[in-house]
């Protein structure tokens, strides 16, 4: 469902992504581990369409049309979701009436009929219990002032109401306590339908213990330096990143002699 | 190019939907202003003379003067002389119903939506259309004079009313208050005149479309609220402006008094033609606006939502008399383009236990700059006095500009001033944030927009807050291509 073929990007005409190469094949869960600033959330933001990253290189092939034509909110429309490592604040836009305007924009692309205010908050109410989230997320603006455990929480709330069919998770785990933990692995648990897709970025173990990943990835200055099966992440686990400076010289030097 | 930097251009490049011109005959007089200017006024209006000496005082209190330069705004001068003082639709014949009113006319009003005629009139809202400088139209008059409510326009009041008029004109913005005051002392043309007597609460929400159309024509319109005690009334003004290439001088007075328990709530949704994308051609719109709470617990709330003019300078404010009174205002000000505005609120606590309220929202896009300027001041008898100022700005891209200036004045130690104050943000990066959730950039802006005034749309009557999230999206349409 999702190809990504040599895909390079820069910032500010700075190279952060240098050859990407992945595939996400329906119902598969794929995790990317790696560094800070081995460009983890550059191919996330890219792949949602952020436009301060430029396509240097490459093509990404999505349900089959050509991603990076798409402008962002058809990507989003079509089943791409992020969950942001850093979820902007929007204050005096009240929460739920983001969210609902979210959730019509997806209905009304897929030619549903658009939730009114109150089937709308019976529809997130039962999303709400199911995560075990508190309702009061609701009532507030859009992140502000929201903790960044809260912020997480919604957007994992976001995730399970637009049910994506694409679904890139950029830590979302990460500043979580046990129990946030286990929101995230429910609201990615409950969406695997052997259909969708998911692109876990993490930098830890447990949250693979309980979202199991069919595939791991280890990002390295902007490559995929190694590629393995769910005991990948355990090994990165015990060995941490020290052996990757050898791998990255390796890509280096392939691209010194190219 | 993002979809933020696109809609930042776009908003500043978004065409006046409403400027059109029509044809009426004018009966206007030379540009120029002298004393020759004023009798011919005063006279045409076949005024008493003490209006014309209320007039004449003024004019040699003006030509002391010269225009304020402290406020944070900057245009060409203003040529006095260059402007035309006088200016009057003829009617073809005595107008006896609306039916007569020139079909020209009501054409214009259906075009700005403006419901005057009795099938397309708001329920319930009795309309008194300004249509340049005198009032062609006055509908419900029967149904309020029943009442006695005086709902008229401030020309007929003169003759009709004399004696309130008298003693109400210029009471609460003394010609001497500034020098925009003094001019339209000297040279007011129209305006509406309200009286509610004791006791009543106006049934009706009274309201006045002001329209600038000859061309050259300053505006001087003139109002006047009176709530005697224990009233109440809630007054609605609107206005959108034909589009023009000269700058157009608006220098309006209102006044508002309130009597003992009499509460008076004046609202404005405001839309002139605020000047192409280079800032040419739009209204200047220098406003004195100011309420007396002169009895007990009296009451004035002032709510504007503002959208238009080239120039904005203007500050609604309340006189805080007597014991307990309330003073508020609410205000939404959305400058694009080359707009400027400085604006806000005074509130002159002098009664004990006087309570305030200042709600200011701005939002900025393109060049513009706005301004809050707020005073509170405590009087030296305004025992257990209380303000809150909440003062919030929206900056839509990084070329526009946002400043507070909060100007307190306590001279009783028993006396609260709260200010609160945000800056607020919308850049790409949020934009970029609801795009991912499906969300257009469009309905965003305006969503996020809404949400920002929603603390002063509710103040809105009903059929004012319709129109007033009209205008934001108007202003705000096209804005993403
Ligand atoms: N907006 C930006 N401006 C300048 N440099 C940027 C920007 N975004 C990312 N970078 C740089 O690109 C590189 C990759 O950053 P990225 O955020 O993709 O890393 P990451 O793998 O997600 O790291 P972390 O694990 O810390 O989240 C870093 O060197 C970072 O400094
Ligand atoms: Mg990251």
């Amino acid at each position: 469902m999702l190809k990504i073929e040599n895909l390079h990007a820069a910032i500010d005409g700075k190279p952060i992504l240098k050859g990407i190469d992945l595939e996400i094949r329906p119902g598969e869960v794929h995790a990317i581990m790696g560094p800070n600033g081995s460009g983890k959330s550059t191919l996330s933001q890219v792949l949602a369409g952020n436009e301060e990253y430029e396509v240097t290189a490459g093509r990404v092939i999505y349900k089959g049309r050509d991603l990076l034509e798409m402008p962002v909110e058809e990507r989003a429309l079509e089943g791409v979701f992020l969950a942001f490592q850093y979820p902007v604040e929007i204050p005096g836009f009240a929460n739920a009436e983001f969210l609902r305007a979210a959730v019509n924009a997806h209905r009304k692309h897929r030619g549903e009929p658009e939730l009114d205010a109150f089937d709308f908050s019976r529809f997130a109410r039962e999303k709400i219990e199911q995560l075990e989230l508190d309702p009061k997320l609701l009532t507030r603006a859009l992140n502000a002032g929201f903790s960044g455990g809260e912020k997480k929480r919604n957007e994992c709330l976001q995730m399970t109401l637009l049910e994506p069919s694409l679904a890139i998770l950029d830590e979302t785990d990460s500043g979580l306590d046990i129990d946030a933990l286990q929101i995230v692995a429910k609201g990615v648990n409950s969406l695997r339908d052997g259909q969708r897709g998911f692109l876990v970025i993490t930098h830890y173990q447990r949250l693979l213990d309980h979202i199991v990943p069919d595939v791991v990835h280890v990002l390295a200055d902007g490559r995929i330096v190694r590629t393995g099966g769910k005991e990948l992440a355990r090994e990165l686990e015990e060995k941490g990143y020290g052996w990757l400076d050898e791998a990255v010289a390796a890509g280096a030097d392939k691209e010194g002699r190219a | 190019m993002s979809d933020e930097k696109q809609l930042l251009d776009d908003l500043s490049r978004q065409k006046y939907k409403w400027g059109f011109v029509t044809d009426i005959e004018s009966d206007t007089v030379p540009p120029g202003l002298n004393e020759d200017v004023i009798r011919f006024i005063s006279a045409r209006k076949k005024e008493p003379e003490w209006m014309l000496e209320f007039r004449l005082k003024a004019f040699r209190h003006w030509q002391t003067l010269s225009e304020p330069d402290w406020q944070k705004v900057q245009f060409p001068p203003v040529d006095y002389q260059a402007i035309s003082y006088y200016s009057a639709p003829k009617p073809k014949k005595k107008l006896d119903s609306m039916d007569e009113v020139d079909p020209e006319l009501v054409a214009t009003y259906e075009k700005l939506g403006i419901p005057l005629s009795e099938q397309k009139r708001l329920a319930g809202v009795a309309v008194d259309a300004v249509f340049d400088s005198v009032s062609v139209a006055t509908t419900h008059q029967e149904k309020l004079a029943e009442m006695g409510v005086i709902f008229m326009p401030i020309s007929e009041a003169v003759h009709e009313h004399p004696d309130l008029v008298r003693r109400y004109l210029g009471s609460v913005v003394p010609h001497t208050d500034n020098f925009f005051a003094a001019l339209n002392a000297a040279v007011f043309t129209d305006g509406s005149f309200v009286y509610i007597p004791k006791g009543l609460k106006c049934p009706l929400e009274l309201s006045t479309y002001f329209r600038i159309n000859a061309e050259n024509t300053g505006q001087f319109e003139r109002t006047l609220i009176v709530a005697d005690e224990g009233a109440y009334v809630s007054y609605l003004e609107g206005c959108t402006a034909p589009q023009r290439d000269e700058n157009q001088l608006h220098a309006a007075v209102v006044e508002l008094y309130a009597h003992a328990d009499a509460g008076i709530k004046y609202s404005t949704v405001q839309n002139w033609y605020p000047g192409d994308e280079d800032g040419k051609g739009g209204i200047y719109n220098f406003v004195t606006k100011r309420g007396l709470c002169a009895g007990d617990r009296s009451r004035i709330s002032w709510t504007q939502v503002e959208t238009g003019s080239a120039i904005t300078w203007k500050y609604p404010s309340c006189v805080l008399k007597g014991d307990g009174s309330v003073g508020e205002f609410y205000s939404v000000a959305l400058t694009a383009n080359r707009q400027q505005a400085d604006t806000g609120t005074k509130m002159i606590h002098l009664g004990k236990n006087t309570r305030s309220t200042i709600i200011s929202k701005g939002i900025s896009a393109g060049h513009a700059d706005q301004t809050y300027r707020g005073l509170v001041r405590m009087g030296r008898n305004a025992h257990g006095a209380r303000n809150f100022t909440q003062c919030d700005s929206m900056l839509l891209g990084d070329k526009c500009g946002a400043h507070t200036f909060p100007y307190i004045e306590a001279k009783n130690a028993s006396t609260q001033v709260e200010h609160e104050a945000t800056t607020t943000r919308i850049g790409a990066d949020q934009i970029f944030y609801c795009n991912q959730r499906g969300i257009a950039t469009e309905d965003a802006v305006s969503m996020i927009v809404g949400g920002f005034c929603r603390e002063v749309f509710k103040e809105l009557p009903m059929e004012f807050a319709v129109e007033a999230q009209k205008l934001l999206s108007v202003s705000l349409e096209g804005s993403v291509g």
